[in-house]
């Protein structure tokens, strides 16, 4: 900073250029316009879906910071005197009656909760659809693989934020949600109950949760949120973005558009717009109507009680789960030396282990491909989905799974909206949660393979025109059009790793690890579908040219 | 259509599309639900309605309530059932049953009302049972609707859903959406318990209690939502559902323009 | 192998591929022809978008004005219609206003400014030359502590970061109380009256008919010093069948007046209450996660995640003829826990 001290050269002579003087000499801001204002980011409409995670947590940022002005976290017990009529007189806490008020006695308050809640959903909807962005297109990989940590803690803490936002209202549906977590947490062993009192201050529902749930969910869980957004961020400009291979683009540059003006016009302006739809589904769609529900009482309960659509796989799995199967019982009752014990697998095992394999799974994932691969190279080009198949058809498998958990969540409406017996909707979604996925799993992995037949088809021969043409003797045949030098790099300029053998060690043996890799890498690149190398695309051309010319020569001449 | 395509491209496009799908959304809400009408009946009866009502019975019912409705492997029998069971069941279309099934569904209603009424008479002739409730019983504008709606959770929102918009039961049975339900049936409903609905008695749930039911279900079907569109009012399922199609469709469609080149 | 992918910036993307050495692929062509926009050959269109921008912001105007119009001009009333037009009102001006500038700017950028697509080289993220000093700076650091070399000094200080978190965690003990028998006990004992839920008038038996349900609450509840902790345990569904219906197991007997039967209404598997009877086929339905109890078999689970019958609260009649507890539950109600046994 005495850098400006000691060269006077610089006069400023623009305004822009005095203020520019000022600030950088008082904080040295001109380095940070240096590195990003003409940063290049890449385009892609995929790439959006971070961002939108980004704005909808500052839309909640500041909806909720209005919300906490007017809520009330106690317990306490009051008689509710506001302005919605079927509620008045009755007896509920003062958190319910103050976000009563909120909807119904202060202006926009009832358009701010709105607000609250629809960004809430959009921003795990968000946060998952990014990741699955990343996931399917490989950008986890090396030098990436911290980030896809960092942005998996993220999800966890955007999945409790949510959470303990959900309870906020003190109503009668979230209420049941807390007693549901209540039923979880005693099955757990040996400390399940002691958890249980000291979550909730005593025996459930207390007095103590929603203030104690409040701290978590307007400072704590908001603050490890934003530091792991700074992080987050900071890894993407330290990493630069990563982008679909294509002319001119390779491993070692970055195409796109510099911040200043255009990416920062389009970035700033989509802030703008996803607020704006989030304003416009907020004006004409009730979320969580806490008016219709009632205050929490334990002995209502609803029909149709569900938790947010992120909550929803757990309760769904619960709910799959069968209590014994024939006279295998799944609550066991464990004699020990000082007494009985009871582990109560039925929760415990549908409640920890979908949620345990799914994020175990989600954390390791970019070590478990590098390791097949054996791949220690930097990736900054992404693949196309259909150019790693084996990954495509796992992470279909895991969509799959979540839809069907989400399915069983709603397996009481599925039954009423489809007329169909409640009964055997469980029935069949207890198959599909196991078939589903390895279903879904050769599906899009044969998919993804037919698309690279595709793709190989169209470089070799070219696209298809959709004119038949008739040869002077009498054959009739299709004309394909080549495609372009820039169209065929794009469907020829991607990695194909094949089978790796697996290597034999000093003693001239194959190691355990090394024949478990080398499966692993066999179901990963068995089917593998080459790119097209210029040589076969010089056979195939030596092999049509001639028909193809001929036909164009005809064609040319019918035209005329 | 290579008009539609070209206008497509529009750089106004995606302004006129957003500004419809603000006035359809917004229009679509505005549908009020027509309010209902309590029309409630006498509950006294002539004797030429109880002859009626067992010509009509011998034609439609019988076949499977039996001769002199005393049940039949079918169906159960009549006696003692009373006349709101017959003005509920037929005066809704559950009965006559059009098949076999779970539970009797509702269809457009088969008799007139007097014809009901005739029914409905004879069926209280056969043995004492639930009447057809007053009128004066069933207005919503007495009832207290805030002490209904604590009832409402209590005893009905279990099966029927917290905002009437019913649930599903065991193999295929459901307890129905009552939202719209006229108060006659509402109350019927109640102190005959069809299907597997439990009867709430008047020494259950006094007959003013269940007017204030009736004052609820009346006040939040007329006010409708105040947040705009209810989504039907199945909770955080439709809400998840509502977000990852409407809310991530449009906003992925903005994605797609904003990347776009111009042309 | 590390720094293979360091190639001098455009060299061929397919650098990274085993098995083909790079000899026969696909050379990169470049970028393709920049093709120029009708607002840039245009001088009619350019001036078109830019009166279109300028719309969009007097569009989002418009919208902010909405916003003020809905807020001072419709004031709420007791009314929900009234509640729902100021909603969709702020709403819509909200979604004006926003949409209106986001739109304005993007076209704006996406039709006046520069589409020139630029390109920039990455850099490696660290020279490896940094990671050996890394490594050799950490290496002295750690032996100018001289850890290694003084044992005690280190397992003392192991010893010392152990236990110091601990308190961290002790503190937090009293966020609630033990559990001690309180899941074992509730509201109900010998002679507690059955009464309605929420209004707490006892229930006769001849009340009860066959059929019909009452959501019961134990006497006294409504007045109970922690009203919610005590009903959320001790909530019972009361429900009259033909006695002939009934199958009680030894010991059973008398648990049950007239075919009148009380369950309790917490599920046995997560806690919701198990509501919804079936008055016909005498099920009991969990809402939450479907747990299916068929009280004709002492509620036993016949479908569903639960794994246990509800417990069956004893009762019988007082002499003024009203439903009474005859003792408290003989089990835990609700979920398990692990002290249950």
């Amino acid at each position: 900073m005495s850098s400006s001290t000691a060269t006077p050269a610089y006069e400023p002579k623009t305004s822009v250029g005095k203020v520019t003087n000022y600030v950088d000499s008082r904080v040295g801001g001109s380095a940070m316009v240096k590195e990003f204002g003409r940063k290049i980011f890449p385009d892609h409409w995929t790439f959006m879906f971070g961002e939108v995670a980004l704005y909808t947590f500052v839309i909640l940022l500041i909806s909720g910071t209005f919300l906490t002005f007017f809520y009330d976290p106690s317990m306490a017990e009051t008689h509710y005197e506001g302005s919605y009529l079927p509620l008045r007189g009755v007896e509920m806490s003062v958190a319910y009656a103050s976000s009563l008020d909120i909807s119904f006695d202060i202006r926009g308050g009832l358009f701010m909760r709105q607000v609250h809640h629809w960004s809430a959903l959009l921003f795990v909807a968000a946060v998952a659809v990014h990741m699955l962005r990343v996931f399917f297109t490989g950008a986890f990989r090396k030098p990436r693989e911290f980030n896809w940590v960092v942005g998996c803690v993220l999800l966890i803490m955007s999945l409790a934020a949510g959470f303990t936002g959900y309870s906020l209202p003190d109503d009668l549906l979230s209420g049941n949600g807390l007693r549901i977590i209540d039923g979880v947490m005693k099955a757990i062993p040996v400390v399940g109950t002691y958890l249980s009192f000291f979550l909730f201050g005593g025996e459930f529902p207390g007095t103590a949760i929603i203030g104690r749930l409040y701290v978590l969910h307007i400072l704590l869980i908001p603050a490890l949120i934003l530091l792991l957004i700074g992080i987050h961020l900071f890894m993407v400009v330290l990493h630069k973005h990563t982008q679909f291979p294509g002319p001119g683009r390779t491993n070692t540059n970055v195409v796109g558009y510099p911040v200043g003006p255009v990416y920062a016009a389009k970035a700033g302006g989509f802030f703008f717009i996803v607020f704006g739809i989030v304003a416009a589904i907020s004006a004409a769609f009730t979320i969580n109507p806490i008016w219709n529900y009632g205050p929490y009482d334990p002995s209502p309960v609803s029909a149709g009680t569900q938790p947010d659509w992120y909550i929803g796989w757990v309760d769904g799995a619960l709910r799959l789960m069968p209590g014994t199967i024939g006279a295998f019982d799944f609550e066991w009752n464990i004699p020990f030396p000082w007494g009985v014990n009871t582990l109560s697998l039925n929760v415990l095992i549908p409640a920890l282990v979908p949620a345990g394999i799914v994020f175990m799974l989600m954390f390791a994932w970019p070590w478990i491909e590098a390791w097949v691969t054996g791949d220690k190279r930097e990736k900054h080009l992404l693949d196309r989905p259909r150019n790693a198949p084996t990954r495509t058809g796992i992470g279909v498998a895991g969509v799959v799974f979540y839809c069907v958990l989400w399915a069983a969540a709603s397996s009481d409406l599925i039954a009423t909206h489809f007329l169909v017996s409640l009964n055997d909707v469980t029935y069949w979604l207890r198959f599909l949660a196991i078939a589903g996925p390895i279903l879904g799993f050769m599906v899009a992995r044969r998919i993804a393979l037919a698309l690279q037949r595709k793709d190989r088809e169209i470089a070799l021969h070219g696209r298809e025109t959709g004119r038949i043409v008739r040869l002077p003797h009498g054959e009739f045949i299709e004309v394909h059009e080549p495609v372009d030098e820039y169209k065929l790099y794009r469907l020829v300029s991607f990695d194909s790793p094949e089978v790796a053998l697996p290597a034999v060690d000093a003693n001239g043996k194959v190691g355990l690890p090394e024949k478990v890799r080398s499966r692993a890498s066999r179901f990963f690149f068995e089917d593998r579908v080459a790119p097209v190398t210029p040589s076969e695309l010089n056979a195939a051309h030596a092999g049509h040219h001639g028909e193809i010319a001929e036909a164009q020569d005809r064609e040319s001449i019918a035209s005329h | 259509m290579k008009a539609l395509s070209q206008s497509r491209r529009h750089p106004l496009a995606a302004v006129a599309l957003l500004l419809l799908a603000l006035l359809v959304t917004g229009g679509v809400y505005a549908f009020a639900s027509t309010a209902n009408e309590a029309k409630a009946q006498t509950t006294s009866f002539s004797e030429s309605d109880v002859e009626e009502g067992s010509k009509l019975f011998v034609a439609n019912c019988a076949s499977c309530h039996g001769l002199g409705a005393s049940g039949t492997d079918a169906a159960p029998s009549l006696i003692g059932v009373g006349a709101a069971s017959v003005d509920f069941q037929v005066g809704t279309g559950r009965m006559p049953m059009q098949m076999d099934g779970p539970q009797a569904q509702v269809k457009p209603v088969q008799f007139t009302d007097q014809q009901i009424r005739q029914m409905a008479a004879y069926v209280a002739s056969l043995g004492a049972g639930p009447a057809i409730p007053g009128e004066d019983i069933l207005d919503p504008s007495e009832g207290d609707s805030s002490n209904g709606g604590e009832l409402f959770r209590v005893n009905c929102a279990m099966c029927h859903n917290a905002a009437a918009a019913g649930g599903a039961l065991t193999r295929g049975k459901f307890a129905p959406s009552i939202d719209g339900t006229s108060p006659k049936h509402v109350y019927e409903a109640m102190v005959t318990g069809p299907q597997n609905m439990p009867v709430f008695s008047d020494a259950n749930i006094t007959p003013e209690d269940k007017q204030d039911i009736i004052a609820f279900l009346d006040t939040i079907n007329e006010q409708g939502s105040p947040g705009g569109a209810d989504l039907g009012a199945l909770g955080p399922v439709s809400e998840g559902l509502f977000t990852w199609i409407a809310g991530l469709g449009v906003i992925i469609a903005f994605t797609v323009w904003l990347t776009s080149r111009s042309s | 192998m590390a720094d293979s992918s360091h190639g001098s910036p455009n060299t061929s993307a397919t650098v990274a591929k085993p098995g083909q050495g790079g000899v026969d692929t696909f050379e990169n062509p470049g970028l393709p022809p920049h093709r120029p926009r009708l607002a840039d050959r245009n001088r009619r269109a350019e001036k078109r978008a830019e009166r279109q921008v300028a719309l969009l912001f007097v569009i989002s105007i418009i919208g902010t004005l909405l916003f003020f119009v809905g807020y001072f001009f419709v004031p709420l009333n007791d009314t929900i219609a009234r509640l729902r037009l100021q909603n969709l009102m702020l709403g819509l001006g909200t979604a004006f206003a926003m949409l209106g500038i986001g739109v304005g700017i993007v076209h704006w950028a996406r039709t006046l400014m520069p589409d020139h697509e630029v390109t920039e080289s990455r850099h490696e993220i660290r020279p490896e030359k940094d990671r050996a000093d890394a490594e050799k700076i950490i290496g002295d650091i750690f032996e100018e502590t001289g850890i290694k070399r003084r044992p005690l000094i280190r397992n003392t200080l192991l010893g010392a970061m152990v236990l110091a978190p601990l308190p961290a965690i002790a503190i937090f003990r009293d966020l609630g109380p033990l559990p001690g028998d309180v899941l074992r006990e509730t509201m109900w004992e010998a002679g507690t009256r059955l009464t309605r839920d929420p209004s707490g008038t006892p229930i006769r038996a001849a009340d009860v008919t066959v059929g019909s349900a009452f959501h019961v609450i134990p006497e006294g509840l409504n007045e109970a010093e922690h009203k919610l902790e005590e009903k959320a345990k001790a909530v019972v569904l009361l429900m009259r069948l033909d006695p002939e219906e009934l199958n009680p197991s030894p010991g059973r007997e008398d648990w049950a007046y007239e075919g009148i039967v009380a369950y309790s209404k917490i599920c046995t598997h997560v806690g919701c209450p198990v509501a919804l009877y079936e008055q016909q086929t005498h099920h009991l339905l969990c809402p939450c996660h479907q747990s299916t109890f068929d009280v004709t078999q002492e509620a036993k689970v016949i479908f569903g995640p639960a794994a246990r019958p509800l417990p069956q609260l004893p009762i019988d009649v007082d002499d003024e003829g009203y439903l009474v507890a005859t003792s408290d539950f003989q089990e835990p109600v609700g979920p398990s826990f692990w002290e249950r046994g």
